[in-house]
Formats: C-alpha cells, sequence, structure tokens
C-alpha cells in the first residue's frame, strides 16, 4: 500500500536500529516518553521495541484521549443519555471506558440510545433524521478532534438545527506534559512530541519543554519508521549536546501549526480554569468547553449535570505509568484484577492505553519469544 | 466543585477479589506468570446485563458461554465447543450444528443473509471433517417485513443449499411485533455425515505443526461495515460467502490423516480462532505476518478504521491446522479448488510458550495476538 509500506520497511529498520544502537553510550540508558497514544499503539503493534537496545526504555504518556476521561464525566455523560428522549452519540473506542456506574455499553444494555459513530459531522446527520430527539455528542480527544467537533458547532448553527449539542470533554496536550515535567518523581532524557495534535498546534508550544526543562522533543509521524528515526534524533541530539523542538514528521506537520484549525477552536471553546484528567489529577487550564455563545448546543447548559466526582481505585497506580514511574506490569493489580475485559485504570482503557498496549501486545517475555520466533 | 465524591464499587471490589493483600510488584516474569494463572481462572460473567461485547465472538462470548452455557448443559459432547458435535449414531458418525444470523444490512454486495445461513452451517459441519446433508430453517420475522425480500432471501438460500448439495428438509416460522425484531432472522441447523475416520478439533494441534488459510481474509466483515453506510468510504469489496465442503474434501482427501483442525474462520477472525487452538492445544502458534493474504481494498479499510484484518469476520474462509511434513500437500490441494486459489501457509505451531499467538510483524517485530474483548472499535485519531 503506498504511503504505508514505505515507513514499515523492515531493511531500513535494521539500518536505523544499528545507528541507534552506536549512538548510545556505553553504561548510560534512556527514558524516552511517547506522549501520544497513538505512538504507543504502534510502537506495539508493529513489535518495535524489538529494534530497540536494552537501554532505551519508551515510556507511554497520556496522550491516550479515552483513558484521561475521568470516571465522574463517564458518569456524566450516562446520566444525559438516560434522558429522555435523548440519543448520545460517541466514538468508537469510548463505549467501554468505565465510570464509576459502567460504561455506554452497560447503559446501552439497560435501555439508554447510544450510537457509535465515526466522526461529529454523522453525529449532526443523527440529528437531522431524529427531528424529534436531543442527539448530543460525546466530544472528546486533544486538539486533534478538537477543530472537527468546533466545525460541527458551526455548521450546527448556521443550518439552525436544533437537537444537536456537544457534551464537551476536549482537552489540551501543553498542561499535561507540563504536569509531567513538573512531576517530582520524573527521569526522562527526551519526549517523542504527538504528530496528530501538532498538525493543528505546531511545533512552537513545545519550544519551553527544551528551553526551561532542557529536555529535547522531536515530533513524529506514526508509522513505525517515523517513530525509530525520532528515537534516532533524540540521541544524536543528547550525543551532540543539544535540546532542541525538531520536526520529524514534516511531511504532516507545519512548524507553525493550522491556524485555520486554531481559529475554529477558538470561535467555539474557551479554555476552562481546571479539568480533572483520570490519573493525573486536576490539572488548570487544560480542557476547553463551549463558549456562551453557542450556549445552545453545550449539553452542559442544555442539561442537568450531577457533576460527582469518582475517585480513581486506591490500588490503581496510573498515575505512576503515566509518569513513567512504574511500567505496567509493576502495577499492583495488573493483568489480575485490571485486564482489557474489566479495565480499572485509564490506562487499561482504550487499545492506545500503556497497560492495554502491553497486556494485549507486549505481554510475553522477550526471551522466550525470540526462541519460539527463531 | 459541585457534587460529592464517590467511589467505583465494582473496581474496589475487583480489586479486592484479585490482589492478595501484601503482594510486592515482583520481578516481570513473575508477574507474567500470575497473569496467566488468571486468565486460567474459571470465566465468570461480571456483568448484570448481557451487552453487544456478547455476541463479538470475542473473550466476552467465551466468558458467557463458558459461565453460562457450558455450566447449564454440561456434557463431554458439548465441552470441546467445536463448531458442530460428532455423534456416534449406530455405525454412523454424525456432525450437529446450529448458528443463527442477526447480519444488518440484510443484503449486501455478495450475499444476503439467506445465503450466509445456509454456507455457515454448511462450513460449520464441513469443518468437522463431516459431509454436509441436511438443513433446518428457522425463521423469526417483524410484523411488517416486505414478502417480496422474504422471497429474495429464500431463493438465495435454495440457491446455495443446492450449490452445497444440502436439502433443506425442516422448518420454523414465528412472527414478533413491529419494533421487536430486526426484520428478519434466520437460524439453521445441519447434519452431516463423517466418512473418513478423521477426528478434528482445536486440541489437536501440536508443535511442528503448519497453519494455514485458504484466501484472504476479512473480506466478508469489512464488506458489512461498508455496507452499513456509516464510514462513507467506497472500496470494490464483496463478502466471501461461500460453501467450503468441496475444499475441505479437498483438502482430506490429500492428506486426511496430516489434518489436525479445520475451522472456518467466523466472527472474530483468524486471530480468535489460533488463539482457541493455541489455548485447547497448549502450542504456541507463531504467525508471519507478511504470509497472511489480504486484499488491499480491505487492509486500506482497516487501516483508515484502526482495526487489525486479523480479527475480522470471514464467511468463506477456513483455517486449516496440519502436521508440518504435509504442509506442502495441503497447500497445493487448498490452492487447486476455486475457493482455495489464495491459500497460504501463515505459520507454525511452537511447544513455547504455551496458550499464546504471537505475530512476526512484517516490519519485524514481534507482539502477542490476543482475543479481543468485544468487537474490534474504530480508534478515533
Amino acid at each position: 500500500m503506498r504511503f504505508v509500506d514505505e515507513y514499515r520497511d523492515a531493511e531500513k529498520a535494521r539500518a536505523l536500529s544499528a545507528k541507534i544502537a552506536s549512538l548510545c553510550e556505553p553504561g548510560r540508558s534512556y527514558k524516552f516518553m511517547e506522549v501520544c497514544g497513538g505512538h504507543t499503539h504502534t510502537i506495539y503493534k508493529h513489535g518495535l521495541e524489538d529494534y530497540l537496545p536494552e537501554t532505551i526504555t519508551l515510556v507511554h504518556g497520556p496522550g491516550c484521549p479515552v483513558c484521561v476521561i475521568p470516571m465522574g464525566r463517564v458518569d456524566d455523560a450516562i446520566h444525559i443519555a438516560e434522558q429522555p428522549d435523548v440519543i448520545m452519540t460517541s466514538f468508537g473506542d469510548m463505549m467501554r471506558v468505565p465510570g464509576g456506574r459502567g460504561s455506554f455499553f452497560d447503559s446501552m444494555a439497560k435501555g439508554a440510545a447510544i450510537r457509535m459513530v465515526y466522526s461529529p459531522l454523522d453525529a449532526l446527520k443523527v440529528a437531522r433524521q431524529n427531528p424529534g430527539k436531543h442527539v448530543v455528542f460525546m466530544a472528546i480527544g486533544f486538539e486533534t478532534t478538537a477543530p472537527s467537533t468546533a466545525m460541527t458547532v458551526l455548521r450546527a448553527a448556521a443550518e439552525g438545527v436544533g437537537n444537536f449539542s456537544i457534551f464537551c470533554n476536549h482537552v489540551t496536550i501543553i498542561p499535561a506534559i507540563k504536569a509531567i515535567l513538573d512531576s517530582p518523581d520524573l527521569r526522562l532524557d527526551g519526549f517523542i512530541g504527538p504528530g496528530h495534535v501538532s498538525t493543528v498546534i505546531g511545533c512552537r508550544p513545545y519550544e519551553f519543554i527544551a528551553r526551561d526543562y532542557g529536555k529535547p522533543l522531536v515530533v513524529a509521524g506514526f508509522e513505525p519508521l517515523d517513530i525509530l528515526q525520532s528515537i534516532y534524533m533524540l540521541l544524536l541530539q543528547l550525543a551532540e549536546g543539544r535540546c532542541e523542538v525538531e520536526n520529524q514528521y514534516a511531511r504532516v506537520v507545519p512548524w507553525a501549526g493550522n491556524l485555520k484549525a486554531l481559529r475554529v477552536i477558538n470561535e467555539v471553546m474557551e479554555l476552562r480554569p481546571y479539568f480533572e484528567w483520570r490519573g493525573l489529577g486536576f490539572i488548570s487550564h487544560s480542557a476547553l468547553r463551549v463558549r456562551q455563545r453557542y450556549a445552545a448546543f453545550d449539553a452542559e447548559q442544555i442539561f442537568e449535570i450531577p457533576g460527582g466526582r469518582v475517585a480513581d481505585p486506591k490500588a490503581c497506580q496510573c498515575g505512576e505509568v503515566l509518569k513513567g514511574v512504574l511500567k505496567p506490569w509493576e502495577c499492583k493489580v495488573f493483568g489480575t484484577a485490571c485486564t482489557p475485559e474489566t479495565p480499572i485504570g485509564t490506562c487499561m482503557v482504550s487499545s492506545e492505553g500503556a497497560c492495554a498496549a502491553y497486556y494485549n501486545f507486549g505481554r510475553f517475555s522477550r526471551e522466550r519469544v525470540r526462541e519460539a520466533t527463531r | 466543585m459541585k457534587g460529592i465524591e464517590g467511589t467505583a464499587d465494582w473496581a474496589e471490589a475487583a480489586v479486592r477479589e484479585h490482589v492478595p493483600a501484601a503482594e510486592a510488584p515482583s520481578r516481570e516474569e513473575q508477574v507474567l506468570e500470575r497473569i496467566e494463572r488468571a486468565r486460567r481462572r474459571k470465566a465468570r460473567v461480571k456483568e448484570e446485563h448481557v451487552t453487544m461485547a456478547h455476541g463479538s465472538g470475542g473473550k466476552a462470548t467465551q466468558t458467557l458461554v463458558e459461565a453460562v452455557f457450558l455450566e447449564a448443559f454440561h456434557n463431554p459432547l458439548l465441552e470441546p465447543l467445536e463448531d458442530g458435535a460428532v455423534l456416534d449414531v449406530g455405525a454412523a458418525r454424525l456432525a450437529f450444528t446450529t448458528d443463527s444470523y442477526v447480519v444488518s444490512p440484510l443484503f449486501f454486495p455478495g450475499g444476503n443473509i439467506g445465503d450466509l445461513a445456509v454456507n455457515g452451517t454448511v462450513n460449520d459441519l464441513s469443518v468437522c471433517g463431516a459431509r454436509p446433508l441436511y438443513l433446518s430453517a428457522g425463521f423469526v420475522l417483524e410484523e411488517g417485513f416486505p414478502v417480496e425480500d422474504l422471497r429474495r432471501i429464500t431463493a438465495s438460500m435454495a440457491a446455495a443449499a443446492a450449490a452445497a448439495g444440502v436439502l433443506i428438509v425442516t422448518g420454523d416460522t414465528k412472527v414478533v411485533q413491529r419494533g421487536k425484531g430486526d426484520g428478519c432472522y434466520v437460524n439453521t441447523a445441519g447434519v452431516g455425515l463423517l466418512e473418513r475416520p478423521v477426528t478434528l478439533g482445536v486440541a489437536g494441534a501440536r508443535p511442528g505443526d503448519a497453519v494455514l488459510v485458504s484466501g484472504p481474509v476479512g473480506e466478508h466483515g469489512v464488506t458489512i461495515m461498508l455496507a452499513r453506510g456509516e464510514l462513507d468510504i467506497e472500496a470494490d469489496l464483496a463478502s466471501d460467502t461461500a460453501p467450503l465442503n468441496g475444499l475441505a474434501a479437498a483438502l482430506l482427501d490429500a492428506c486426511a490423516g496430516a489434518v489436525r483442525c479445520l475451522r472456518d474462520a467466523t466472527r472474530g477472525g483468524v486471530a480468535t480462532i489460533l488463539n482457541e487452538i493455541a489455548r485447547a492445544s497448549g502450542v504456541a502458534v507463531v504467525v508471519d505476518e507478511d504470509a497472511v493474504p489480504v486484499r488491499p481494498s480491505v487492509r486500506g479499510a482497516c487501516e483508515l478504521l484502526g482495526i487489525d484484518p486479523l480479527y475480522v469476520a470471514c464467511e468463506g474462509r477456513m483455517v486449516a491446522v496440519v502436521d508440518g511434513a504435509a504442509a506442502g500437500t495441503a497447500l497445493a490441494a487448498l490452492r487447486a479448488h476455486p475457493l482455495g486459489e489464495g491459500a497460504a501457509l501463515i505459520g507454525r505451531l511452537k511447544d513455547d510458550p504455551p496458550g499464546l499467538v504471537l505475530l512476526k510483524t512484517a516490519f519485524g517485530g514481534t507482539r502477542i495476538v490476543d482475543l479481543l474483548v468485544g468487537d474490534p472499535l474504530p480508534r478515533i485519531c
């Protein structure tokens, strides 16, 4: 397949792998965080760690949009879905995310009208097709998906659709990275920067990471060679004593971002004073809400929202996993109480979450597998 | 902040149930062992209600089947949980199976619920090693369903039965109120005759065996997803629904003694079948991603949706596990049949690590291919 297979070439991977190994200082170990859940997924799906020396550890960051939604917000969404004459619409990977009282799937089984859609525009279509119902879109994601949500609100406004609103849970990536950088038990050598988010926000917002925190960051694409090359670029920076923001994904990411998309977000949404992240707690100015002038499309203003907070279970160590302090398997409940069937913590929820990726794709001893696949 | 802080009772209960109080995190190897022990525990349904995941063919389905149905009905003939049961009746060995069809939309490129229902049961009998003979057909119709559509469905069923050489010899009709069904549901059951002294089953695979698929995977599942019209993706694709009795017979004619297990890769796709084999036989299945045949349009659609074609349903493809020494013969026999032209050798069985399906990725890495919990869900971005 063109534009895909080129970036999955095993021969090129071997060449890059050798260059990576040659850049590693003997006796030194490296920890890089891939911020984005899409990268985590790629790393496990393609078995990319097989190309890395054992001294390089990849830490799976907070950029899985499904994983960071706090349980209380899921309960709120279910509360909305249970109102009479409401159809809740949601992306597929949100369907299994548990709140304090179960997931969308559980709620559907009890009779709530919840439909899976592939984009917010599909949700708007559902609204047009069901004039007697109020259709709510469960809006989640980083700056990647926020523009399409905002566009949908603008279109609904332009068309005068009166039975459509969004339950806005959009979050922003920079405050989350900052929260991780400020955490005292952190030890990272650099960041693999999120690719899709950067198509919208560009590379400039990351500059403080290199400047103020002294950590290099390379914005990376989503194919396995992209990630290998980004790791190479990080190591090269470290070897040459540089600390910069670099763009490996220049074929898609403009340095200045996508101004049009940013304008659309800004037209429809504004920063919340604070928002709760699963595993990370409250982070100020880290999420978006609908501006007052679009209140007619804001589910939070249309419905009475319980707004309860559900504490993460005490045994759950997602926060430590997200910060790279613990490996997924080092968490006490990993794989026994917390599994993809019954996820307890955020990281086990979506296939992009660190624990789910490790459980589903990487739950084996490398030695035994090397033997088996020889 | 409004509202009061609550806890997720279900989560606290799950933790209490599973975590020995003083156990500290330990070395990765020990943790992996502990997880495998947890996975071997008897399945329990934790949900209070049936969810869509229980119908996906993945882990949730398996749990429901083992914890509810097997628990209630258990007997030695049911326990292997194969696609059909093999029964000794007098001097004859019969295969017996049943399957219900609830596909939406009812009509899709390459077929409709009718030929799907006939082929599905024919295939379940074929992979038991039997020659399919007689089928039943049960219909649950919704008030208001167009008779013309019912005629189209039954015409395809008749054609599919004729093509497979089986007779539909008994049936049943029920009508439910408008809104209580999705137009038309079909159930078929079937009986076949085992003419060869073979014993096929997921528990019969051994290290050294070869894994074959009879053609490109995932076409039916992707066709249905696109036919629902929710995706705005267009592709030149049709369901692969087909009767596999001829193909299975051709394979057994060529090397009956070497065939350990046949399964048609329906719900849950090839990955789910391989997991069943790994678990039941206590072997490791090592699959070479490069060797798995996938049509470009299926691959493209799966890439866009972020799902893995290995988990996507087929309705006319089978997975065969054969003695490694007979792999060449088996592959040639499959390829010589019109429905097996695209057959491929996709992997081998090893003894360790038992119960796991491993994939050598096209990129050159390694990963696990586990059972999915429910249906593959499209990813956000």
